[in-house]
């Protein structure tokens, strides 16, 4: 070939691929940056005042409050709040801890704290129940580490959702929760058995939500579908008890909320504080 | 002029054909008969037109999800004053309640598999 | 070139027919997990990566281990590895489909892998991890293709190759960084939160990658008659020995901060995988063999008689990969997730038809290796 027609051929290709992707790679790298502060738009505002001292905060962040006092008071409560939310989206029994998923569930206080001393601790403490979900982290190490944005922190209300439809699979956002709140499809929730009745469905499907399919992540999304009808989250529904509401549920970010009320007039611990991600849920102990 | 391997290279070719025009011979037997999608009884109109949801029920159901899910907009659809809630499962299939009589009569013509049904669930066959 | 690759004795062909074998069980045992889901390895809801990932990581290491060649050849002049440098580029490539099979085995959704390039995230570790892993792959294709074609042809390399070659020194180093980021980044993993980690990785890298290509180059001069000259081999054992030192020195460093601290957070993974924690330890005897095996080898690395002994060396370097494929291959993923955030300690056991797909995937590398291997011989030695 022609020297000078080479040459031609070589600067038109290299402009070509710099001139396709440049833009594209440009704009990405913003989204990149616009998506993680939108998509933690709520964070970012949190993310300077940690540790140094409560900043203005902006943005809605919906958020819970569990009162265990009332757990413990009410037998087969904390049962009742789990039950209400897996019948509610389809959560499935598989009956083994190895491929269990669980959304919603009750943990003894030295697992669900584990970084609380345990040392010399009381009975009572001991034997309290405490209901452990996904805490909406204000700094969500996981949504940090998909690779897809298939989780993201929905910047209009703070909840920490999962695009079902764009999870690989990878399981990094399990690795990256430092709560061990996220669970994973290791097969399929929808089998059938002999009789065409479902296996891990034992009070059948809730035609109203879909269910997964093997090979996603899974995890509690403060019932956003429930919200738009105007409901509560069903765990919260659940909580009504004669003793009262185990579960409180609202705008941290409103200081005119009920929670906002609860928040100020009760001591309230979370979980694994040091970790920096600022979780939205508070537990009355 | 002799042809070098000929046996090596023409069951080569043979094989190669074979392969390259599965996608034509798998089918054959497929289509029992052109697709009859049964529209729901006493119902007038849909969230779209019948020429519209032809071509572009995919992308509409893409659009749908990617407002509903990844932004939190769940906005009921609101046409003609009949309102529709933006969901294949609680939307669509509120009217067009069987999937083997109405979703299943063109996919299968057409050999496409959406994989809807893996997560969402049909309203009244459950399976 | 490659047609050079379907010329060989009647042994080579018995190695790549039954690496083929072994190749063709694990696909289908690969169809077996694809339907059922990932349920079907060891994998829990507690040990949410297993042999997998385990095995990814370590073999990101194997990849950048090239770079231990290129370096002295390329930048120092070092004219002893004139004939080796081949041989480090093509395990690289080796090893890096390695790597991506074992991403895409343990996908629960593989065919959406192409999300990560559809939906691009900066913030994800992941996403950086795809780019540096493809991108060095593709280096090493492009430098060890054009370098050795231009040995097969007689001519100088053409000048532009160095640029790449300059480029894939640094990338090497990225590939198991960015890896490492994977780990030491997750604020709720003590034992992998370490500043060190990456560090560690890279000795540990490049105690592992040229020991494998030491251990390959011995099994050439047997039975394929190339030889890569003792002055080579030698100094490979001088990178091995100090990458080796270090790696040790790192887990030492571990150890010190861990148990020394006495924080829980850091100390009670060690205690599973080395002693034992609430009962649970099936993986105590490997760790410890491991361990001991690793600095034993690393001793005799520093013992000039045992380095020139041709029936110790192979062994040596048997010894050194072995333990850092099951320091880093197994008990520092899995050692992640014992215990789990809610301090349970689950236990992992890998299934068999788990093993029998990370079998199949060694076997795919090592038939990537040979080859790519029996074209490097064949031009070597100017076979017709």
């Amino acid at each position: 070939m022609d020297v000078k027609r080479r040459k031609f051929l070589k600067i038109a290709g290299i402009s070509a691929i710099a001139g396709i992707s440049a833009p594209t790679a440009f704009s990405s790298l913003l989204k990149g940056e616009a998506g993680a502060s939108s998509e933690g738009g709520n964070a970012k505002a949190a993310e300077k005042s940690a540790g140094h001292g409560e900043k203005k905060r902006t943005g809605k962040q919906l958020g819970l409050v569990v009162n265990t006092r009332i757990f413990k008071e009410v037998d087969g409560l904390a049962e009742k709040c789990t039950k209400a939310c897996h019948t509610v989206h389809n959560v499935p029994d598989f009956g083994n801890p190895k491929d269990e998923i669980k959304w919603l569930w009750k943990e003894p206080y030295e697992h669900a704290f584990p970084e609380h001393s345990n040392h010399m601790r009381s009975e009572g403490l001991n034997t309290l129940p405490i209901l452990v979900l996904c805490n909406h982290c204000e700094n969500p190490p996981c949504v940090r580490a998909c690779p897809t944005k298939a989780t993201f922190k929905n910047a209009s209300n703070g909840i920490v959702m999962m695009d079902y439809h764009r999870c690989i699979g990878c399981r990094f956002c399990m690795a990256a929760c430092p709560y061990g709140a996220r669970s994973f499809n290791w097969r399929n929730p929808r089998e059938l058995d002999a009789n065409g009745n479902y296996k891990f469905f034992p009070n059948g499907i809730d035609a109203k939500f879909p269910t997964r399919t093997r090979g996603v992540v899974e995890k509690c999304n403060f019932c956003a579908k429930r919200l738009k009808e105007g409901k509560q989250p069903a765990c919260v529904e659940a909580s009504d008890s004669i003793r009262g509401r185990g579960l409180i549920f609202g705008n941290v970010n409103d200081p005119h909320s009920e929670i906002s009320r609860v928040l100020s007039e009760n001591f309230t611990i979370q979980r694994k504080p040091s970790a920096g991600t600022l979780p939205s849920v508070f537990y009355i102990i | 002029m002799p042809m070098y391997d000929s046996g090596k290279i023409i069951t080569g070719l043979v094989i190669f054909v074979i392969i390259i025009t599965f996608p034509i011979w798998y089918n054959v037997g497929g289509a029992e008969h052109l697709p009859n999608p049964e529209k729901p009884v006493g119902k007038k109109q849909c969230v779209r037109d019948t020429q519209y949801m032809r071509t572009t029920h995919m992308q509409l159901l893409s659009e749908w999800r990617d407002e509903v899910v990844r932004d939190g907009n769940r906005q009921d659809q609101i046409v003609d004053g009949i309102k529709y809630e933006k969901s294949l499962q609680n939307g669509c299939m509120n009217c067009h309640t069987s999937k083997k009589k109405f979703c299943d009569e063109c996919h299968i013509y057409a050999a496409v598999k959406p994989y809807c049904w893996d997560c969402h669930v049909q309203p009244k066959e459950m399976n | 070139m490659l047609e050079k690759a379907l010329q060989g004795k009647n042994t080579y062909w018995g190695w790549i027919l039954f690496l083929i074998g072994v190749m063709i069980i694990g696909a289908i045992c690969y169809v077996r997990q694809y339907i059922y889901g990932l349920g079907l390895t060891g994998m829990s809801r507690d040990v949410s990566w297993g042999f997998y990932i385990a095995q990814f990581t370590f073999f990101v290491g194997v990849a950048a281990g090239g770079v231990m060649l290129v370096l002295p050849y390329y930048v120092h002049d070092f004219k002893a590895f004139g004939k080796i440098t081949i041989l480090g580029e093509f395990m690289a490539i080796a090893a890096i489909c390695m790597c991506l099979m074992f991403i895409i085995v343990d996908l629960g959704q593989p065919q959406r892998a192409l999300n990560v390039l559809l939906h691009p995230t900066p913030h994800s570790m992941l996403f950086w991890d795809m780019i540096v892993l493809n991108v060095y792959l593709l280096l090493n294709i492009v430098i060890g293709w054009v370098v050795l074609h231009s040995q097969f042809k007689n001519a100088p390399a053409p000048k532009w190759i160095k640029a790449f070659i300059w480029i894939s020194i640094p990338w090497a180093i990225s590939i198991h960084t960015v890896t490492a980021m994977l780990y030491c980044g997750l604020p709720g993993r003590h034992f992998w939160l370490t500043a060190i980690l990456a560090p560690r990785f890279l000795a540990s890298a490049f105690a592992a990658g040229p020991a494998l290509l030491l251990i390959v180059s011995l099994i050439m001069k047997k039975v394929a008659n190339f030889d890569a000259g003792d002055k080579a081999i030698q100094k490979l054992t001088t990178i091995i020995a100090y990458a080796a030192i270090f790696n040790f020195f790192f887990v030492g460093l571990e150890f010190f901060v861990a148990y020394y601290s006495n924080l829980p957070g850091h100390m009670h993974t060690l205690d599973y995988l080395f002693f034992g924690l609430d009962g649970h330890d099936n993986l105590v005897s490997a760790m410890r063999f491991s361990t001991f095996i690793g600095i034993a080898a690393t001793i005799m690395f520093l013992i000039p008689k045992c380095k020139q002994n041709t029936t110790l060396l192979p062994i040596m370097c048997v010894m050194i990969f072995v333990s850092l494929l099951i320091d880093k291959g197994i008990g520092f993923v899995l050692g992640g997730f014992v215990p789990s955030p809610l301090d349970y300690i689950t236990e992992y056991v890998p299934t068999m038809n788990e093993l029998a797909i990370v079998a199949s995937i060694w076997a795919a590398g090592a038939f990537i290796l040979t080859i790519l291997y029996r074209i490097v011989i064949a031009v070597k030695n100017e076979e017709a």
